[in-house]
């Protein structure tokens, strides 16, 4: 039995060279369109390169790092993410590639008629937002301190898409989740602008880690990130520049 | 006890060992990381209290609706002669192979404000179910009650089925065989069906992150609020879930004695 384990926890390709070998992306959930993207452009210039993006939360992401996770790059939701890694040693210099910012999601048509943060203490609104714990509840905290606005949630969810999913079935009146998620689900959700959501921009940092099993795909994966090419995908996919 | 150990065959010994330290390394994995000293903050930690009750309360009244509920599915499961019974008892197991957040998400598609019966209670009566304390309890059953039926079902047709033909001939009718004769004679298999599907619904987080969602007193359980305390700060949910093991073991201990006696265990 140990020597079938030890055989399927070898299976990792190894590999080192700009156009072969396999490159592990470890980003975060909000990132999926814009990587996929991306990753399709990156194929198509390396295609030597046998390309693979786990997607997750931040938090969770951080966490198998430090635990050992075979990984080149790290995007994160987040700098206080990436701190638990820089601050473990595996990775320096992360660079900012792009901001996101909270806005109100809702049912498709608005059924509740939120028009702004302040609807958000409405008693009778069933509202989620994420848990304190994770980066988007993090940042609702803040915005709605900055807006001065007494939300009442029902629900403090596990991730920015848990709190998506619930708009999308109905199931919530509203949420606050990134722009990007919206512009994510065009045909399930609306989103409602919010004026005061620049006052909390969180910062999208990347890295790659130390030890990367292929550095120089990391390093090229990651400067297509940084080029005015991987700027366009982001801007279209609502992330602010940084 | 040297007699009962000599009789176990050596080949089924050693693998029987390893599916011990299988089991039980992960525990002791855990016991060995637990912050000792943190255990007194941690469980006076607002909240934590809080949640455990909520879990023992919701688990609890899981376990009673799958009695409810699933004694008399298993009763149909194991003696009904009616077509299509092998069908149904594949289907009624199908929580058991389906993604917890899958199952979230199919309760809210029938119990949610927009499900097909949900809307109903909510256009009805005005009752809305998910977000609450119900929602845990709805979830928690949906996940575990088939653990319950198939211990149920099991005990059933291992059970003689000629005491309960003697009762019917000396004149006791269907109902009475059932609660006179039949259900003394599963009696230990309820119970164990009971225990299994109790402990599933304390360590149940998929469905009830997803159907019930997550807020301190009156959905947040303890598997949740180990799992966001793991963002923050992975010591106190090492802390959380160590609670959570002894609390449960405790019980599961105390009620086998009380239950089950020791014959039975």
């Amino acid at each position: 039995m140990l020597a079938v384990l030890a055989l399927v926890a070898g299976c990792s390709g190894e590999g080192a060279d700009e156009d072969g070998g396999t490159l592990t992306v470890l980003a975060a959930a909000s990132l999926t369109d814009v990587f996929d993207r991306l990753a399709e452009r990156f194929r198509e210039e390396h295609p030597g390169v046998d390309l693979r993006i786990s997607y997750g939360g931040s938090d969770g992401l951080a966490v198998a790092i430090t635990q050992g996770a075979p990984a080149d790059v790290f995007a994160s939701a987040a700098e206080e993410q990436m701190a638990v890694v820089t601050g473990a040693g595996l990775a320096a210099e992360p660079e900012t590639f792009a901001g996101n910012v909270l806005t109100i999601a809702v049912p498709e048509g608005n059924p509740a008629g939120i028009t702004g943060l302040a609807d958000l203490a409405r008693e009778e609104l069933t509202l989620a937002v994420c848990a304190p714990e994770v980066p988007c509840g993090a940042a609702a905290g803040e915005l709605l301190e900055v807006a001065g606005v007494q939300a009442r949630p029902d629900t403090y969810e596990e991730d920015v898409r848990a709190a998506l999913n619930k708009v999308g079935l109905g199931e919530v009146d509203a949420a606050l989740v990134y722009a990007t998620d919206v512009a994510a689900r065009p045909d399930r959700v609306d989103g409602v602008e919010v004026p005061e959501a620049d006052s909390v921009v969180n910062d999208y940092p990347v890295a790659v880690l130390d030890d990367a099993p292929n550095p120089a795909a990391a390093r090229a994966f990651v400067d297509l990130l940084l080029s005015d090419e991987g700027r366009e995908v982001l801007a279209r996919a609502g992330f602010r520049a940084p | 006890m040297n007699r009962e150990t000599s009789r176990v065959p050596a080949p089924l010994l050693l693998p029987a060992a390893l599916g011990v330290a299988f089991l039980l390394l992960p525990l002791v994995g855990l016991l060995v990381r637990t912050p000792w000293s943190q255990l007194g903050n941690q469980l006076a930690a607002p909240g934590v209290g809080e949640a455990l009750r909520l879990s023992l309360l919701s688990a609890t009244l899981a376990t009673a609706l799958s009695l409810l509920l699933g004694v008399p599915l298993a009763w149909v499961l194991a003696r009904s002669r009616a077509r299509g019974v092998s069908v149904l008892r594949a289907l009624v197991t199908v929580p058991l192979v389906l993604p917890p957040v899958v199952g979230g998400v199919a309760l809210f598609l029938v119990l949610g404000r927009q499900g097909i019966v949900g809307s109903w209670l909510d256009d009805a009566f005005g009752i809305t179910i998910p977000f609450t304390t119900a929602a845990v309890v709805i979830a928690e059953t949906f996940v575990a009650m088939p653990f319950l039926v198939i211990s149920v079902e099991g005990a059933l047709r291992a059970a003689d089925a000629r005491f309960e033909d003697v009762a019917a001939t000396l004149g006791a009718g269907r109902w009475t065989t059932f609660r006179r004769v039949t259900l003394p004679l599963v009696a230990p298999g309820v119970a164990a069906g009971a225990v299994l599907c109790w402990a599933r619904a304390l360590g149940e987080f998929g469905a009830t992150i997803t159907f019930a969602g997550n807020f301190p007193g009156t959905t947040q359980t303890m598997p949740l609020a180990v799992y966001l305390a793991l963002q923050r700060d992975p010591e106190a949910a090492v802390v959380l879930s160590v609670v959570l093991l002894a609390v449960s073991l405790a019980t599961l201990l105390l009620l086998r004695d009380r239950w089950l006696g020791r014959g039975a265990a």
